[in-house]
Protein backbone atom coordinates (compact mmCIF):
# COMPACT_ATOMS: atom_id res chain seq x y z
CA UNK A 1 0.00 0.00 0.00
CA UNK A 2 2.80 2.36 0.80
CA UNK A 3 4.07 2.56 -2.62
CA UNK A 4 1.10 3.44 -3.60
CA UNK A 5 -0.09 7.32 -4.60
CA UNK A 6 -1.51 9.17 -1.81
CA UNK A 7 -5.02 11.06 -2.85
CA UNK A 8 -5.71 12.50 0.11
CA UNK A 9 -3.26 13.59 3.04
CA UNK A 10 -3.96 15.12 6.16
CA UNK A 11 -1.91 16.29 8.68
CA UNK A 12 -2.44 17.47 11.78
CA UNK A 13 -5.78 18.33 10.80
CA UNK A 14 -8.36 20.73 13.08
CA UNK A 15 -11.56 22.38 13.11
CA UNK A 16 -12.73 24.34 16.16
CA UNK A 17 -16.55 26.00 16.35
CA UNK A 18 -15.45 28.18 19.23
CA UNK A 19 -14.26 26.40 22.20
CA UNK A 20 -15.28 23.33 20.62
CA UNK A 21 -12.84 21.06 18.93
CA UNK A 22 -15.11 19.00 16.07
CA UNK A 23 -11.47 17.83 14.47
CA UNK A 24 -8.53 17.20 16.76
CA UNK A 25 -5.25 16.77 15.01
CA UNK A 26 -6.25 14.47 12.54
CA UNK A 27 -3.43 12.28 10.20
CA UNK A 28 -4.51 10.05 7.80
CA UNK A 29 -3.51 9.36 4.02
CA UNK A 30 -5.53 7.60 1.79
CA UNK A 31 -4.12 5.73 -1.39
CA UNK A 32 -5.32 5.23 -5.09
CA UNK A 33 -8.04 2.76 -5.59
CA UNK A 34 -8.27 1.96 -1.68
CA UNK A 35 -11.73 1.73 -0.55
CA UNK A 36 -11.76 3.79 2.79
CA UNK A 37 -13.92 3.21 5.62
CA UNK A 38 -14.15 6.84 7.81
CA UNK A 39 -16.41 5.48 11.14
CA UNK A 40 -17.59 6.88 14.29
CA UNK A 41 -20.53 7.71 16.15
CA UNK A 42 -22.70 10.18 15.52
CA UNK A 43 -21.50 13.77 16.40
CA UNK A 44 -17.66 12.34 16.70
CA UNK A 45 -16.44 14.67 13.81
CA UNK A 46 -16.89 13.20 10.31
CA UNK A 47 -19.41 14.89 8.65
CA UNK A 48 -16.75 18.28 9.73
CA UNK A 49 -14.06 16.02 8.41
CA UNK A 50 -15.86 15.29 5.25
CA UNK A 51 -16.54 19.03 4.47
CA UNK A 52 -13.26 20.33 4.65
CA UNK A 53 -12.06 17.27 2.79
CA UNK A 54 -14.47 18.50 0.02
CA UNK A 55 -13.03 22.18 -0.15
CA UNK A 56 -16.88 23.31 1.63
CA UNK A 57 -15.35 24.40 4.64
CA UNK A 58 -11.65 25.89 5.49
CA UNK A 59 -10.19 24.00 8.83
CA UNK A 60 -8.55 26.04 11.58
CA UNK A 61 -5.40 24.69 10.71
CA UNK A 62 -2.82 21.66 9.24
CA UNK A 63 -1.99 20.81 5.94
CA UNK A 64 -4.16 19.07 3.62
CA UNK A 65 -4.08 17.89 -0.03
CA UNK A 66 -7.02 16.18 -1.79
CA UNK A 67 -5.86 15.30 -5.46
CA UNK A 68 -2.87 16.28 -4.75
CA UNK A 69 -4.61 20.08 -4.55
CA UNK A 70 -3.91 22.38 -1.72
CA UNK A 71 -7.52 22.40 1.16
CA UNK A 72 -6.70 26.41 1.57
CA UNK A 73 -5.90 27.57 -1.97
CA UNK A 74 -7.31 25.15 -4.20
CA UNK A 75 -10.72 24.05 -3.67
CA UNK A 76 -12.21 24.98 -7.24
CA UNK A 77 -9.69 22.38 -8.42
CA UNK A 78 -10.52 20.05 -5.53
CA UNK A 79 -14.47 20.79 -6.30
CA UNK A 80 -13.75 19.50 -10.17
CA UNK A 81 -11.30 16.48 -9.50
CA UNK A 82 -13.78 14.82 -6.37
CA UNK A 83 -17.22 13.11 -6.82
CA UNK A 84 -19.56 13.36 -3.75
CA UNK A 85 -23.05 11.42 -3.26
CA UNK A 86 -24.95 11.69 0.23
CA UNK A 87 -27.73 9.49 1.63
CA UNK A 88 -30.42 12.08 0.00
CA UNK A 89 -28.86 10.86 -3.16
CA UNK A 90 -28.49 14.44 -5.11
CA UNK A 91 -30.59 14.35 -7.87
CA UNK A 92 -32.89 16.39 -9.13
CA UNK A 93 -36.73 14.54 -8.35
CA UNK A 94 -38.42 16.43 -11.06
CA UNK A 95 -35.92 15.70 -13.99
CA UNK A 96 -35.83 12.69 -15.65
CA UNK A 97 -33.30 9.82 -15.39
CA UNK A 98 -31.19 11.27 -19.00
CA UNK A 99 -31.60 14.75 -17.62
CA UNK A 100 -30.12 14.42 -14.63
CA UNK A 101 -27.25 12.83 -16.24
CA UNK A 102 -26.70 15.61 -19.03
CA UNK A 103 -27.55 18.11 -16.00
CA UNK A 104 -24.39 16.47 -13.97
CA UNK A 105 -22.23 16.01 -17.36
CA UNK A 106 -22.59 19.66 -17.87
CA UNK A 107 -21.68 20.79 -14.40
CA UNK A 108 -18.48 18.70 -14.60
CA UNK A 109 -17.66 20.05 -17.93
CA UNK A 110 -17.60 17.13 -20.07
CA UNK A 111 -17.58 18.01 -24.14
CA UNK A 112 -21.13 17.75 -25.45
CA UNK A 113 -20.08 14.66 -27.69
CA UNK A 114 -18.49 12.67 -24.63
CA UNK A 115 -21.71 13.24 -22.99
CA UNK A 116 -23.71 11.73 -25.33
CA UNK A 117 -21.48 8.68 -25.15
CA UNK A 118 -21.21 8.74 -21.27
CA UNK A 119 -25.25 8.68 -21.42
CA UNK A 120 -25.52 5.86 -23.96
CA UNK A 121 -23.04 3.78 -21.66
CA UNK A 122 -24.82 4.33 -18.49
CA UNK A 123 -28.04 3.92 -19.53
CA UNK A 124 -26.99 0.48 -20.72
CA UNK A 125 -25.20 -0.19 -17.66
CA UNK A 126 -27.33 0.51 -15.60
CA UNK A 127 -30.54 -1.14 -17.20
CA UNK A 128 -32.23 1.92 -17.20
CA UNK A 129 -32.80 2.46 -21.08
CA UNK A 130 -36.70 1.95 -20.86
CA UNK A 131 -36.28 4.28 -17.60
CA UNK A 132 -34.73 6.75 -19.45
CA UNK A 133 -37.42 9.77 -19.80
CA UNK A 134 -39.11 8.82 -16.72
CA UNK A 135 -38.60 11.54 -13.91
CA UNK A 136 -36.62 10.53 -10.39
CA UNK A 137 -39.39 11.08 -8.02
CA UNK A 138 -40.68 7.96 -9.23
CA UNK A 139 -37.92 5.50 -9.59
CA UNK A 140 -37.32 2.59 -6.76
CA UNK A 141 -34.71 3.44 -4.26
CA UNK A 142 -32.36 1.03 -5.29
CA UNK A 143 -32.32 2.46 -9.00
CA UNK A 144 -32.01 6.13 -7.68
CA UNK A 145 -29.00 4.90 -5.50
CA UNK A 146 -27.25 3.56 -8.63
CA UNK A 147 -28.08 6.03 -10.56
CA UNK A 148 -26.61 8.54 -7.75
CA UNK A 149 -23.51 6.89 -7.43
CA UNK A 150 -22.65 6.46 -10.96
CA UNK A 151 -23.22 10.33 -11.69
CA UNK A 152 -21.06 11.10 -8.72
CA UNK A 153 -18.36 9.31 -11.09
CA UNK A 154 -19.25 10.47 -13.98
CA UNK A 155 -16.70 12.64 -14.95
CA UNK A 156 -13.94 9.82 -13.58
CA UNK A 157 -12.88 11.89 -10.14
CA UNK A 158 -9.84 10.64 -8.41
CA UNK A 159 -11.72 10.34 -5.47
CA UNK A 160 -15.38 9.56 -4.49
CA UNK A 161 -17.13 10.51 -1.41
CA UNK A 162 -20.01 8.38 0.27
CA UNK A 163 -21.85 9.79 3.63
CA UNK A 164 -23.93 6.62 4.16
CA UNK A 165 -24.97 5.53 0.69
CA UNK A 166 -26.78 2.34 2.26
CA UNK A 167 -29.27 3.99 4.64
CA UNK A 168 -32.75 2.19 4.02
CA UNK A 169 -32.58 -0.11 1.26
CA UNK A 170 -33.25 -4.01 1.19
CA UNK A 171 -30.65 -6.07 1.96
CA UNK A 172 -29.82 -7.38 -1.47
CA UNK A 173 -29.81 -4.05 -2.80
CA UNK A 174 -27.54 -2.98 -0.09
CA UNK A 175 -24.93 -5.63 -1.62
CA UNK A 176 -25.61 -5.03 -5.07
CA UNK A 177 -24.07 -1.35 -4.36
CA UNK A 178 -20.87 -2.91 -3.35
CA UNK A 179 -20.36 -4.43 -5.93
CA UNK A 180 -20.34 -1.05 -7.60
CA UNK A 181 -18.09 0.50 -5.29
CA UNK A 182 -15.85 -2.69 -5.92
CA UNK A 183 -15.83 -2.07 -9.00
CA UNK A 184 -15.18 1.80 -9.36
CA UNK A 185 -12.29 1.44 -6.96
CA UNK A 186 -11.27 -1.74 -9.34
CA UNK A 187 -11.11 1.43 -11.75
CA UNK A 188 -8.97 3.04 -10.01
CA UNK A 189 -11.15 5.56 -8.02
CA UNK A 190 -10.58 5.86 -4.23
CA UNK A 191 -13.65 5.51 -2.48
CA UNK A 192 -14.34 7.39 1.03
CA UNK A 193 -17.04 6.10 2.97
CA UNK A 194 -19.09 5.99 5.86
CA UNK A 195 -21.63 3.95 7.18
CA UNK A 196 -23.44 2.86 10.09
CA UNK A 197 -23.75 -0.89 8.84
CA UNK A 198 -20.62 -2.42 10.63
CA UNK A 199 -20.64 -5.55 8.07
CA UNK A 200 -19.73 -3.09 5.47
CA UNK A 201 -16.30 -1.93 7.33
CA UNK A 202 -15.32 -5.21 6.69
CA UNK A 203 -15.40 -4.98 2.72
CA UNK A 204 -13.32 -1.81 3.48
CA UNK A 205 -9.63 -1.87 2.30
CA UNK A 206 -8.63 0.22 5.29
CA UNK A 207 -10.99 1.48 8.29
CA UNK A 208 -10.70 4.84 10.24
CA UNK A 209 -12.58 5.29 13.72
CA UNK A 210 -13.08 8.25 15.09
CA UNK A 211 -14.49 9.74 18.76
CA UNK A 212 -14.61 12.86 20.17
CA UNK A 213 -13.22 14.32 16.91
CA UNK A 214 -10.11 12.24 17.44
CA UNK A 215 -9.30 9.10 15.60
CA UNK A 216 -8.61 6.29 17.67
CA UNK A 217 -8.36 3.36 15.48
CA UNK A 218 -7.10 3.40 12.03
CA UNK A 219 -5.98 0.05 9.82
CA UNK A 220 -6.97 -2.77 8.36
CA UNK A 221 -10.18 -4.71 9.30
CA UNK A 222 -8.36 -7.82 9.65
CA UNK A 223 -5.76 -6.01 11.80
CA UNK A 224 -7.84 -4.27 13.65
CA UNK A 225 -9.96 -7.55 15.63
CA UNK A 226 -6.62 -8.66 16.34
CA UNK A 227 -5.24 -5.47 17.84
CA UNK A 228 -8.95 -5.39 19.83
CA UNK A 229 -9.34 -9.00 20.31
CA UNK A 230 -12.81 -8.80 18.57
CA UNK A 231 -15.03 -11.51 15.97
CA UNK A 232 -15.74 -8.72 13.83
CA UNK A 233 -15.99 -4.66 13.42
CA UNK A 234 -19.23 -4.32 15.49
CA UNK A 235 -16.91 -5.43 18.36
CA UNK A 236 -14.00 -2.85 17.55
CA UNK A 237 -16.43 -0.06 17.51
CA UNK A 238 -18.02 -0.91 20.40
CA UNK A 239 -15.08 -0.72 22.37
CA UNK A 240 -13.38 2.08 21.14
CA UNK A 241 -16.49 4.06 21.13
CA UNK A 242 -17.92 2.95 24.74
CA UNK A 243 -14.81 2.99 26.70
CA UNK B 1 -53.61 -5.55 22.08
CA UNK B 2 -53.25 -4.52 18.42
CA UNK B 3 -55.58 -6.34 15.82
CA UNK B 4 -55.25 -5.53 12.21
CA UNK B 5 -57.41 -6.94 10.02
CA UNK B 6 -56.53 -6.89 5.44
CA UNK B 7 -55.50 -3.55 5.69
CA UNK B 8 -54.75 -2.22 2.10
CA UNK B 9 -53.52 1.21 1.05
CA UNK B 10 -52.63 2.66 -2.20
CA UNK B 11 -51.13 6.38 -2.78
CA UNK B 12 -51.95 7.18 -6.50
CA UNK B 13 -50.58 3.66 -8.71
CA UNK B 14 -48.32 3.00 -5.72
CA UNK B 15 -49.78 0.31 -3.53
CA UNK B 16 -48.52 1.07 0.02
CA UNK B 17 -50.08 -1.76 1.78
CA UNK B 18 -51.67 -4.92 0.20
CA UNK B 19 -53.83 -6.95 2.40
CA UNK B 20 -51.74 -6.56 5.56
CA UNK B 21 -53.54 -9.11 8.87
CA UNK B 22 -51.37 -9.18 11.77
CA UNK B 23 -51.44 -9.55 15.59
CA UNK B 24 -49.78 -7.83 18.64
CA UNK B 25 -49.93 -9.51 21.67
CA UNK B 26 -49.91 -7.53 25.24
CA UNK B 27 -46.71 -6.79 26.75
CA UNK B 28 -45.12 -7.84 23.57
CA UNK B 29 -41.76 -5.96 21.83
CA UNK B 30 -42.74 -6.18 18.27
CA UNK B 31 -40.72 -5.44 15.05
CA UNK B 32 -41.59 -4.40 11.97
CA UNK B 33 -38.93 -5.27 9.89
CA UNK B 34 -38.05 -3.83 6.11
CA UNK B 35 -36.59 -1.29 3.74
CA UNK B 36 -37.88 1.84 2.36
CA UNK B 37 -40.90 1.42 0.69
CA UNK B 38 -41.66 -1.70 2.28
CA UNK B 39 -44.72 -0.04 4.13
CA UNK B 40 -44.01 0.39 7.97
CA UNK B 41 -44.11 3.63 8.28
CA UNK B 42 -48.05 3.99 6.24
CA UNK B 43 -48.85 1.17 8.76
CA UNK B 44 -48.22 2.65 11.71
CA UNK B 45 -49.80 6.03 10.75
CA UNK B 46 -53.03 3.92 10.19
CA UNK B 47 -52.56 2.72 13.64
CA UNK B 48 -51.61 5.91 15.08
CA UNK B 49 -55.40 7.36 13.24
CA UNK B 50 -53.08 9.75 11.12
CA UNK B 51 -53.81 8.26 8.13
CA UNK B 52 -57.05 6.36 6.80
CA UNK B 53 -56.54 3.18 5.24
CA UNK B 54 -58.24 2.17 1.60
CA UNK B 55 -60.07 -1.10 2.97
CA UNK B 56 -59.75 -2.85 6.04
CA UNK B 57 -60.00 -1.95 9.61
CA UNK B 58 -57.84 -2.10 13.09
CA UNK B 59 -58.36 -2.10 16.87
CA UNK B 60 -56.11 -1.31 19.35
CA UNK B 61 -56.70 -2.27 23.13
CA UNK B 62 -60.41 -2.91 21.59
CA UNK B 63 -60.82 0.49 20.36
CA UNK B 64 -61.48 1.22 16.58
CA UNK B 65 -58.52 3.20 14.75
CA UNK B 66 -61.30 5.35 12.83
CA UNK B 67 -64.18 5.59 14.87
CA UNK B 68 -62.58 5.82 18.12
CA UNK B 69 -59.48 8.00 17.47
CA UNK B 70 -59.82 9.63 20.37
CA UNK B 71 -59.17 7.14 23.01
CA UNK B 72 -56.42 5.88 20.36
CA UNK B 73 -54.75 9.28 20.82
CA UNK B 74 -54.83 9.23 24.41
CA UNK B 75 -53.36 5.75 25.09
CA UNK B 76 -49.98 5.68 22.54
CA UNK B 77 -47.12 7.11 22.67
CA UNK B 78 -45.52 7.53 18.79
CA UNK B 79 -41.95 8.66 17.86
CA UNK B 80 -42.57 9.37 14.16
CA UNK B 81 -39.34 8.90 12.15
CA UNK B 82 -37.99 12.42 11.48
CA UNK B 83 -37.53 14.27 14.60
CA UNK B 84 -40.91 15.50 16.03
CA UNK B 85 -40.00 18.19 18.64
CA UNK B 86 -39.74 21.72 18.88
CA UNK B 87 -36.29 22.71 17.79
CA UNK B 88 -37.16 26.50 19.20
CA UNK B 89 -38.36 25.24 22.49
CA UNK B 90 -35.90 23.72 25.66
CA UNK B 91 -35.55 20.37 26.92
CA UNK B 92 -37.73 21.00 29.96
CA UNK B 93 -39.83 22.88 27.63
CA UNK B 94 -40.03 20.89 25.31
CA UNK B 95 -41.17 17.72 28.02
CA UNK B 96 -43.62 19.98 30.56
CA UNK B 97 -45.37 20.55 26.61
CA UNK B 98 -45.98 16.98 25.77
CA UNK B 99 -47.14 16.28 29.26
CA UNK B 100 -49.37 19.55 29.08
CA UNK B 101 -51.22 18.80 26.15
CA UNK B 102 -52.04 15.12 27.53
CA UNK B 103 -53.32 16.55 30.27
CA UNK B 104 -50.75 15.00 32.85
CA UNK B 105 -47.71 16.68 34.42
CA UNK B 106 -44.00 15.78 34.26
CA UNK B 107 -43.77 15.24 38.19
CA UNK B 108 -46.95 12.81 38.11
CA UNK B 109 -45.20 9.65 35.34
CA UNK B 110 -41.52 11.12 36.21
CA UNK B 111 -40.61 7.50 37.47
CA UNK B 112 -41.64 6.11 33.98
CA UNK B 113 -39.04 8.19 32.10
CA UNK B 114 -36.55 8.63 34.52
CA UNK B 115 -33.69 6.57 33.25
CA UNK B 116 -34.26 7.87 29.81
CA UNK B 117 -34.54 11.72 30.43
CA UNK B 118 -31.71 11.94 33.14
CA UNK B 119 -29.08 11.28 30.52
CA UNK B 120 -30.33 14.60 28.89
CA UNK B 121 -31.84 16.12 32.15
CA UNK B 122 -28.01 18.41 32.66
CA UNK B 123 -29.17 20.11 29.72
CA UNK B 124 -32.53 20.83 30.18
CA UNK B 125 -32.32 24.38 29.32
CA UNK B 126 -30.37 24.25 25.72
CA UNK B 127 -32.85 24.12 23.04
CA UNK B 128 -33.77 21.03 21.34
CA UNK B 129 -32.51 22.05 18.29
CA UNK B 130 -29.24 22.08 19.75
CA UNK B 131 -28.62 18.85 20.81
CA UNK B 132 -26.89 15.79 19.78
CA UNK B 133 -28.29 13.02 17.53
CA UNK B 134 -28.46 10.65 20.33
CA UNK B 135 -29.80 13.34 22.82
CA UNK B 136 -32.78 14.12 20.58
CA UNK B 137 -33.47 10.54 20.34
CA UNK B 138 -33.69 10.34 24.07
CA UNK B 139 -35.56 13.15 24.44
CA UNK B 140 -38.51 12.32 21.79
CA UNK B 141 -38.51 9.15 23.26
CA UNK B 142 -38.87 10.73 26.79
CA UNK B 143 -41.94 13.48 25.25
CA UNK B 144 -43.92 10.16 23.62
CA UNK B 145 -43.55 8.41 27.32
CA UNK B 146 -44.30 11.09 29.86
CA UNK B 147 -48.51 10.37 29.49
CA UNK B 148 -47.94 6.81 30.19
CA UNK B 149 -48.85 5.02 27.24
CA UNK B 150 -50.18 1.78 27.07
CA UNK B 151 -48.60 1.00 23.46
CA UNK B 152 -45.97 2.79 22.30
CA UNK B 153 -45.33 3.05 18.65
CA UNK B 154 -41.26 3.82 17.11
CA UNK B 155 -40.59 4.69 13.52
CA UNK B 156 -36.90 3.63 12.99
CA UNK B 157 -35.84 5.33 15.71
CA UNK B 158 -32.45 4.26 15.16
CA UNK B 159 -32.17 4.97 11.49
CA UNK B 160 -29.17 6.84 11.49
CA UNK B 161 -27.79 6.19 14.14
CA UNK B 162 -24.82 4.99 14.87
CA UNK B 163 -23.97 1.23 16.29
CA UNK B 164 -23.37 1.89 19.79
CA UNK B 165 -26.40 4.17 20.48
CA UNK B 166 -28.42 1.16 18.79
CA UNK B 167 -27.28 -0.65 20.91
CA UNK B 168 -28.20 2.00 24.14
CA UNK B 169 -31.59 2.06 22.59
CA UNK B 170 -32.53 -1.23 22.41
CA UNK B 171 -31.53 -1.75 26.62
CA UNK B 172 -33.89 1.07 27.14
CA UNK B 173 -36.63 -0.50 24.62
CA UNK B 174 -36.10 -3.60 26.98
CA UNK B 175 -36.28 -1.76 29.96
CA UNK B 176 -39.91 0.16 28.99
CA UNK B 177 -41.21 -3.28 28.25
CA UNK B 178 -40.80 -4.54 31.94
CA UNK B 179 -43.17 -1.36 32.50
CA UNK B 180 -45.92 -3.38 30.44
CA UNK B 181 -45.81 -1.31 27.65
CA UNK B 182 -46.57 -3.07 24.29
CA UNK B 183 -43.53 -2.07 21.85
CA UNK B 184 -43.93 -1.74 18.33
CA UNK B 185 -40.69 -0.66 16.39
CA UNK B 186 -40.10 -0.54 13.10
CA UNK B 187 -36.21 -0.81 11.86
CA UNK B 188 -34.54 -1.41 8.30
CA UNK B 189 -31.38 -3.28 10.32
CA UNK B 190 -32.10 -6.82 10.25
CA UNK B 191 -29.58 -7.54 13.08
CA UNK B 192 -32.59 -5.50 15.37
CA UNK B 193 -34.73 -8.79 14.69
CA UNK B 194 -33.02 -10.59 17.10
CA UNK B 195 -34.31 -8.31 19.45
CA UNK B 196 -37.84 -8.35 19.19
CA UNK B 197 -39.69 -10.76 20.95
CA UNK B 198 -41.71 -11.50 17.29
CA UNK B 199 -41.20 -9.53 14.08
CA UNK B 200 -43.05 -9.22 11.09
CA UNK B 201 -40.60 -9.20 7.79
CA UNK B 202 -42.29 -6.45 4.91
CA UNK B 203 -40.96 -6.09 1.49
CA UNK B 204 -43.10 -3.76 -0.99
CA UNK B 205 -46.51 -3.97 1.28
CA UNK B 206 -46.84 -7.06 2.12
CA UNK B 207 -45.88 -9.71 5.24
CA UNK B 208 -43.02 -11.97 3.76
CA UNK B 209 -43.38 -13.67 7.44
CA UNK B 210 -44.91 -13.09 11.06
CA UNK B 211 -43.25 -15.13 13.53
CA UNK B 212 -40.02 -15.22 16.60
CA UNK B 213 -36.62 -14.58 14.78
CA UNK B 214 -35.85 -18.01 16.34
CA UNK B 215 -38.76 -19.51 14.44
CA UNK B 216 -38.05 -17.52 11.09
CA UNK B 217 -34.65 -18.94 11.00
CA UNK B 218 -35.66 -22.40 12.15
CA UNK B 219 -38.51 -22.63 9.04
CA UNK B 220 -35.78 -21.42 6.30
CA UNK B 221 -34.58 -24.73 6.41
CA UNK B 222 -31.86 -24.00 3.74
CA UNK B 223 -28.16 -24.77 4.48
CA UNK B 224 -25.70 -21.51 4.08
CA UNK B 225 -21.67 -21.84 3.64
CA UNK B 226 -19.44 -19.01 4.73
CA UNK B 227 -16.58 -18.47 2.73
CA UNK B 228 -13.82 -16.08 2.76
CA UNK B 229 -10.46 -15.83 1.40
CA UNK B 230 -7.78 -12.61 1.34
CA UNK B 231 -9.51 -10.84 -1.39
CA UNK B 232 -13.02 -9.95 -1.02
CA UNK B 233 -14.28 -9.21 -4.73
CA UNK B 234 -13.17 -11.86 -6.38
CA UNK B 235 -14.61 -14.47 -3.88
CA UNK B 236 -17.95 -12.78 -4.82
CA UNK B 237 -17.06 -13.56 -8.10
CA UNK B 238 -15.73 -16.61 -8.36
CA UNK B 239 -18.32 -18.16 -6.19
CA UNK B 240 -21.15 -16.96 -8.43
CA UNK B 241 -19.45 -19.23 -11.43
CA UNK B 242 -19.81 -22.13 -9.17
CA UNK B 243 -22.19 -24.10 -10.94
CA UNK B 244 -24.50 -24.70 -8.07
CA UNK B 245 -24.64 -21.09 -6.89
CA UNK B 246 -28.16 -20.26 -5.88
CA UNK B 247 -27.16 -16.84 -4.14
CA UNK B 248 -23.93 -15.09 -3.06
CA UNK B 249 -23.64 -12.48 -1.16
CA UNK B 250 -21.18 -10.41 1.56
CA UNK B 251 -21.93 -10.76 5.09
CA UNK B 252 -18.98 -8.26 6.57
CA UNK B 253 -15.97 -10.40 6.06
CA UNK B 254 -17.75 -13.47 4.90
CA UNK B 255 -19.28 -14.83 1.73
CA UNK B 256 -22.48 -16.62 2.45
CA UNK B 257 -23.16 -19.43 0.02
CA UNK B 258 -26.11 -20.85 -0.86
CA UNK B 259 -27.12 -23.95 -3.40
CA UNK B 260 -30.29 -24.63 -4.98
CA UNK B 261 -30.67 -28.73 -3.44
CA UNK B 262 -28.89 -28.08 -0.68
CA UNK B 263 -26.12 -30.63 -1.70
CA UNK B 264 -23.10 -28.40 -2.05
CA UNK B 265 -20.23 -29.77 1.03
CA UNK B 266 -17.60 -27.48 2.56
CA UNK B 267 -14.38 -29.22 1.11
CA UNK B 268 -16.37 -29.40 -2.28
CA UNK B 269 -16.60 -25.22 -1.84
CA UNK B 270 -12.88 -25.01 -0.47
CA UNK B 271 -11.19 -27.12 -3.24
CA UNK B 272 -12.97 -24.81 -5.90
CA UNK B 273 -12.08 -21.59 -4.23
CA UNK B 274 -8.51 -23.01 -4.06
CA UNK B 275 -8.29 -23.88 -7.84
CA UNK B 276 -9.28 -20.65 -8.59
CA UNK B 277 -6.36 -19.59 -6.66
CA UNK B 278 -7.55 -17.90 -3.48
CA UNK B 279 -5.85 -17.93 -0.40
CA UNK B 280 -6.53 -18.09 3.34
CA UNK B 281 -9.55 -19.95 2.08
CA UNK B 282 -11.51 -20.69 4.84
CA UNK B 283 -15.14 -22.04 4.64
CA UNK B 284 -17.39 -23.43 7.08
CA UNK B 285 -21.40 -24.62 7.56
CA UNK B 286 -22.98 -21.37 9.55
CA UNK B 287 -26.39 -21.35 11.32
CA UNK B 288 -28.35 -18.30 8.90
CA UNK B 289 -29.43 -15.40 10.21
CA UNK B 290 -32.72 -12.54 9.26
CA UNK B 291 -30.90 -11.34 6.98
CA UNK B 292 -29.93 -14.58 5.03
CA UNK B 293 -33.47 -15.50 5.64
CA UNK B 294 -35.20 -12.16 4.68
CA UNK B 295 -32.92 -11.97 1.08
CA UNK B 296 -34.45 -15.80 0.56
CA UNK B 297 -38.07 -14.54 0.87
CA UNK B 298 -37.29 -11.69 -1.04
CA UNK B 299 -35.86 -14.16 -3.62
CA UNK B 300 -39.01 -16.45 -3.34
CA UNK B 301 -41.24 -13.35 -3.87
CA UNK B 302 -40.09 -12.38 -6.76
CA UNK B 303 -39.76 -15.48 -8.32
CA UNK B 304 -43.34 -15.74 -7.50
CA UNK B 305 -44.64 -12.42 -8.94
CA UNK B 306 -42.55 -14.19 -12.44
CA UNK B 307 -44.45 -17.39 -12.21
CA UNK B 308 -47.71 -15.60 -11.70
CA UNK B 309 -46.98 -14.31 -15.37
CA UNK B 310 -44.88 -11.24 -15.25
CA UNK B 311 -43.24 -12.85 -17.94
CA UNK B 312 -41.51 -9.39 -19.45
CA UNK B 313 -39.02 -10.44 -16.03
CA UNK B 314 -35.84 -12.63 -16.19
CA UNK B 315 -36.34 -15.91 -15.59
CA UNK B 316 -35.48 -17.19 -12.14
CA UNK B 317 -32.16 -18.42 -11.84
CA UNK B 318 -33.40 -21.08 -9.08
CA UNK B 319 -35.49 -24.17 -9.68
CA UNK B 320 -35.79 -26.06 -12.74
Amino acid sequence: MENRQPVIKAENMVKKFGAFVANDHLNFEVYQGEIFGFLGANGAGKTTAIRILCGLSTPTSGNITVGGFDIYRETELIKKNIGYMSQKFSLYEDLTVSENIRLYGGIYGIPWRRRKEKEKELLRKLELEEARNKLIAGLPLGWKQKLAFSVAILHDPAIVFLDEPTGGVDPITRRKFWDLIYEAADRGITVFVTTHYMDEAEYCSRVSIMDAGRIEALDTPENLKKQYNARNMDEVFVKISRK
Amino acid sequence: MISIRNISKTYGETEALHDITLEINRNELFGLIGPDGAGKTSLMRILMTLLLPDSGSASLDGCDVVKEFRKIRKMVGYMPGRFSLYQDLTVEENLHFFATVFGTTVEENYELVKDIYSHIEPFGTRRAGKLSGGMKQKLALSCALIHKPKILVLDEPTTGVDAVSRKEFWEMLKNLQKKEITILVSTPYMDEANLCDRVALMQKGTLLDVDSPGRIIQKFGKRVLAARSENMFRLINDLRTFPKAASVYAFGQFAHFTSPDDDVEVNELENFLLKNGHQAVEVEEIEPGIEDVFMGLMQNSLQQSVAAGNTNNKPSKKQT
